[in-house]
């Protein structure tokens, strides 16, 4: 029996960027929050100290930072007809797990997605006609605007130490930026990073073929800095372990180090860690939730935590899990296209060659998270006409390394034997004589895209998994198409002793090996209720005072990494708790 | 060489320990630049490891495939002195091997390549079941174990099985073991020496990696195209 609590404010569920953002900020607007967060407390000084932070094995082989597919995982199948089985292993996608979550491991790169996404159908449908779309493509409109969000992206990149160049300041191309981004109001936080060898070679030769590269935007501190919180920085050390670590500089900008200690520091945050959520609880007359129940995982006591307000804020994966274990809204039937919780789940795909230059030193294991070169010019260039390729989205094109550590990356030319002499004098040669260029593209949602409850597997807590159907379709083969010809012009450009091509991948999804931790949609922001879970403040049309924030609030999946919309979104939604919910508790938006 | 094997484990068995007296003395400063400057001084004999999980046959089939996929030459040491037998034992008796992080309810199915791993065994219990079916399939195709056959017979078999050409009957799929088996001898090469393997950081060094000093905020521009080779480093290097 569960032990009922007093009721508090909010509760949170998950502990990373979103639910940190938002535990903050509404404790220092002097509300009572609790935040639930099934994984352990971390902190930079206790747990990612040199030299044991420094350890592929551990953290990029193991999953050290990273979600328990013992306890909790997903079952996958690539379509409708397949049994559908567990990941057994974590593979294709990591999320994180622990105070911090996924804001941890992650590499830093910050986009701001445009009203290319966020107006999808109605731009598309504008340019190139209804018929364009393909049936079962079922993209739509997000309900809201890049000039709505512009002031919330230029917070979190301040919170988060944003190194970058602008590209469109108020409207004005700037040299060396981004000339297809959406016109931004300032510079970003932090000048961009010193540029490595392979992000100069590109940059050079994608500029001789007419293209546009700039420097990748990324959470990593070109220079000492303190955010707009007051929270310090170290510079960030080029060290070569950023993805899958946390940074024992500060470097990064991880919420563990930033908005989580500030929460803290309020007399109205309580953290509980270890403490893993069940299920959001129905008020019976059902426009309403009234809090959480959950479990301690040190001693499996069991508690029903009430709150005014719950606000869903783990992996996007696991809100949309929360989400179909307690019945809110109505589950996604990809044969009727009824309901909407577990629609349009989507991923990202993507290409690359790699490029052997003899006598060169490409020093790979001196690299930022965001030591990268790309170009958008098949992305957010909207005069790139899609309709010679007959595809939807897009793709960046960048060069670079982030964490190119040798367990998991040793190139060699195709062909090469896989071990013996022949084999390590390969790989001695080209560990520092070869670099990548690598595309990542968008997917488009589909109506047979989605999650619901496997009927079958259940996890620690004997609830069913999360049941993942997945598979990359025709509008993804097309650009992967596209993308490995661009790919592989350019690689010929830059004359190589060598290099491996790109192929534009057309087999089925797999679970292995690592490909993306961009998971998103499920639980989606939209109009109105029959077509998405969340109105634009991502606030639950079914239940007013819950709101789910995440890249689970997609509609669609951008070639861009996605945390850059996820940071914006969760401070546009603590504004819109507290300037409007909070005065007046109810629907924001009309259904 | 297809003796070495066994004429090792007698030397080793016999050995006295004297490395347990060996100096290993904790570096607690980054090397200085002179001492970077010297050459790294040489491997020290391989101290006699023990096995915790791997039994007779199963030590003498990892021993001959690690030094067969890292055979000695003029860029390292063969796979056994560099620890990969040891590193792969060391796994295999931990967390990892006993299936850590490993979902492991049933109902067990095959299903397809794209639903990745789904046996119903812990890596332990598959390189148990997995390496006797590679033996026997050693046995009826050349007469021995995989331990005793020539050079190139074991490269055939290599070759064979990594390509999908060998099946283990009633055994766990040989594909499986393979890339298992693989994966786990390029960590045992590249993986910090803390865990048993790359001895002497020989795998770090043959390609130029230098481990875990990576203070490059002053270096990034400065050796942009540029050799940067201090000797590698390592955790207990640093501890």
């Amino acid at each position: 029996m569960a032990t009922k609590l007093k009721e508090v404010d909010v509760v949170v569920v998950g502990l990373g960027w979103t639910g940190g953002i938002l535990a903050k900020e509404l404790a220092e607007a002097g509300l009572k929050v609790v935040a639930l967060e099934r994984g352990k407390m971390m902190s930079t000084a206790q747990d990612f100290g040199v030299p044991q932070v420094r350890d592929e094995l551990r953290y990029v082989q193991r999953h050290e930072l990273m979600q328990n597919a013992a306890k909790d995982t997903l079952t996958i199948r690539n379509n409708p007809t397949q049994d559908a089985l567990p990941m057994r292993r974590l593979g294709s996608f990591l999320p994180g797990e622990g105070v911090g979550g996924s804001g941890i491991h992650w590499s830093g790169h910050t986009w701001r997605w445009t009203d290319m996404e966020f107006k999808v159908r109605s731009m598309y449908e504008e340019r190139y006609g209804k018929a364009y779309i393909p049936n079962d493509m079922t993209i739509q409109d997000w309900g809201i605007t890049y000039a709505e969000l512009e002031p919330y992206y230029e917070k979190f990149e301040r919170v988060a130490a944003v190194s970058g160049k602008a590209g469109n300041l108020r409207g004005v191309i700037q040299p060396g930026g981004n000339p297809f981004e959406a016109p931004r109001a300032n510079e970003y936080a932090l000048p961009a990073l010193t540029p490595i060898l392979s992000n100069v070679m590109f940059a050079e030769a994608a500029g001789k073929l007419g293209y546009h590269p700039f420097p990748r935007p990324s959470a990593n501190a070109s220079r000492p800095y303190t955010n707009p919180d007051g929270v310090r920085f170290g510079q960030c050390q080029y060290c070569g372990f950023c993805q899958r670590f946390g940074c024992e500089a500060n470097a990064k900008g991880s919420p563990h180090h930033t908005v989580i200690p500030l929460a803290m520091k309020s007399p109205n945050f309580e953290l509980r860690a270890n403490s893993w959520v069940t299920k959001v609880i129905k008020d019976p007359a059902g426009k309403r939730v009234t809090g959480v129940t959950y479990t301690n995982v040190l001693n499996g006591e069991e508690f029903e935590q009430p709150a005014t307000m719950v606000l869903l804020t783990a992996y996007a994966i696991n809100n949309v899990h929360l989400m179909l274990l307690s019945g809110i809204g109505r589950a996604y039937d990809p044969v009727s296209q009824q309901g909407v919780i577990g629609k349009n789940y989507c991923y990202q795909t993507g290409a690359g060659a790699t490029l052997f230059f003899e006598g060169r030193n490409f020093n790979p294991f001196m690299s930022a998270g965001g030591s990268s070169s790309t170009m958008d010019d098949f992305n957010t260039n909207w005069d790139f006409d899609r309709s010679k390729h007959g595809f939807i989205g897009g793709y960046t094109i960048g060069a670079g390394f982030n964490t190119s550590l040798p367990i998991g990356n040793r190139p060699v030319p195709r062909g090469t034997p896989s071990w013996g002499k022949e084999w390590k004098a390969a790989t001695a040669k080209s560990y520092q004589t070869a670099m990548n260029i690598g595309g990542s593209g968008s997917v488009m949602a589909n109506r047979y895209n989605y999650f619901d409850l496997d009927p079958t597997y259940r996890n620690a807590f004997g609830q069913p998994l999360m049941r993942m159907t997945f598979d990359y379709k025709e509008n993804e083969h097309k650009m992967g198409r596209h993308a490995s010809q661009m790919i592989n012009d350019i690689a010929k450009s830059m004359n190589p002793t060598s290099f491996n091509t790109a192929t534009a991948r057309t087999e089925p999804w797999t679970v292995v090996p690592y490909q993306s931790t961009h998971n998103t949609g499920g639980t989606i922001m939209g109009t109105n209720p029959r077509q998405s879970a969340l109105n634009k403040y991502l606030q639950s049309w079914d239940a007013h005072n819950l709101f789910v924030v995440g890249a689970n609030v997609f509609p669609h999946n951008s070639s861009y990494n996605p945390t850059g919309p996820i940071g914006a979104l969760a401070y546009w939604t603590a504004d819109a708790i507290k300037n409007q919910y909070l005065k007046n508790p109810g629907p924001l938006v009309s259904a | 060489m297809k003796n070495d094997t066994f004429d090792r484990r007698a030397f080793l068995k016999s050995a006295v320990a004297g490395s347990a007296a060996a100096v290993t003395a904790t570096v607690a400063l980054p090397q200085t630049a002179e001492a970077q400057q010297r050459p790294a001084s040489p491997a020290p004999p391989p101290p006699n490891p023990g096995y915790i999980f791997l039994n007779l046959e199963e030590a003498a089939f990892v021993e001959a495939v690690v030094d067969h996929m890292v055979p000695a030459d003029a860029l390292s040491p063969k796979g056994t002195d560099l620890g990969l037998n040891v590193y792969i034992d060391r796994a295999l008796a931990g967390g990892w091997g006993k299936g850590d992080r490993l979902y492991m309810q049933g109902p067990w199915k095959q299903g397809t390549p794209s639903q990745g791993y789904q046996l119903p065994l812990t890596p332990a219990e598959l390189y148990r079941a997995g390496i006797k079916a590679a033996n026997a399939h050693s046995v009826k195709t050349y007469g021995k174990t995989f331990d005793k056959i020539t050079e190139a017979q074991r490269q055939e078999f290599l070759v064979a099985w990594q390509a999908g050409k060998v099946t283990f009957e009633a055994g766990p799929p040989a594909r499986t073991f393979f890339a298992t088996l693989y994966q786990n001898v390029m960590e045992g090469m590249f993986s910090d020496p803390i865990y048993g393997g790359n001895r002497d950081k020989a795998g770090w060094k043959m390609i130029g990696f230098p481990g875990v000093i990576a203070v490059h905020a002053q270096n990034v521009e400065k050796f942009r195209d540029k050799k940067y080779a201090p000797a590698p480093m390592g955790i207990s290097d640093l501890s």
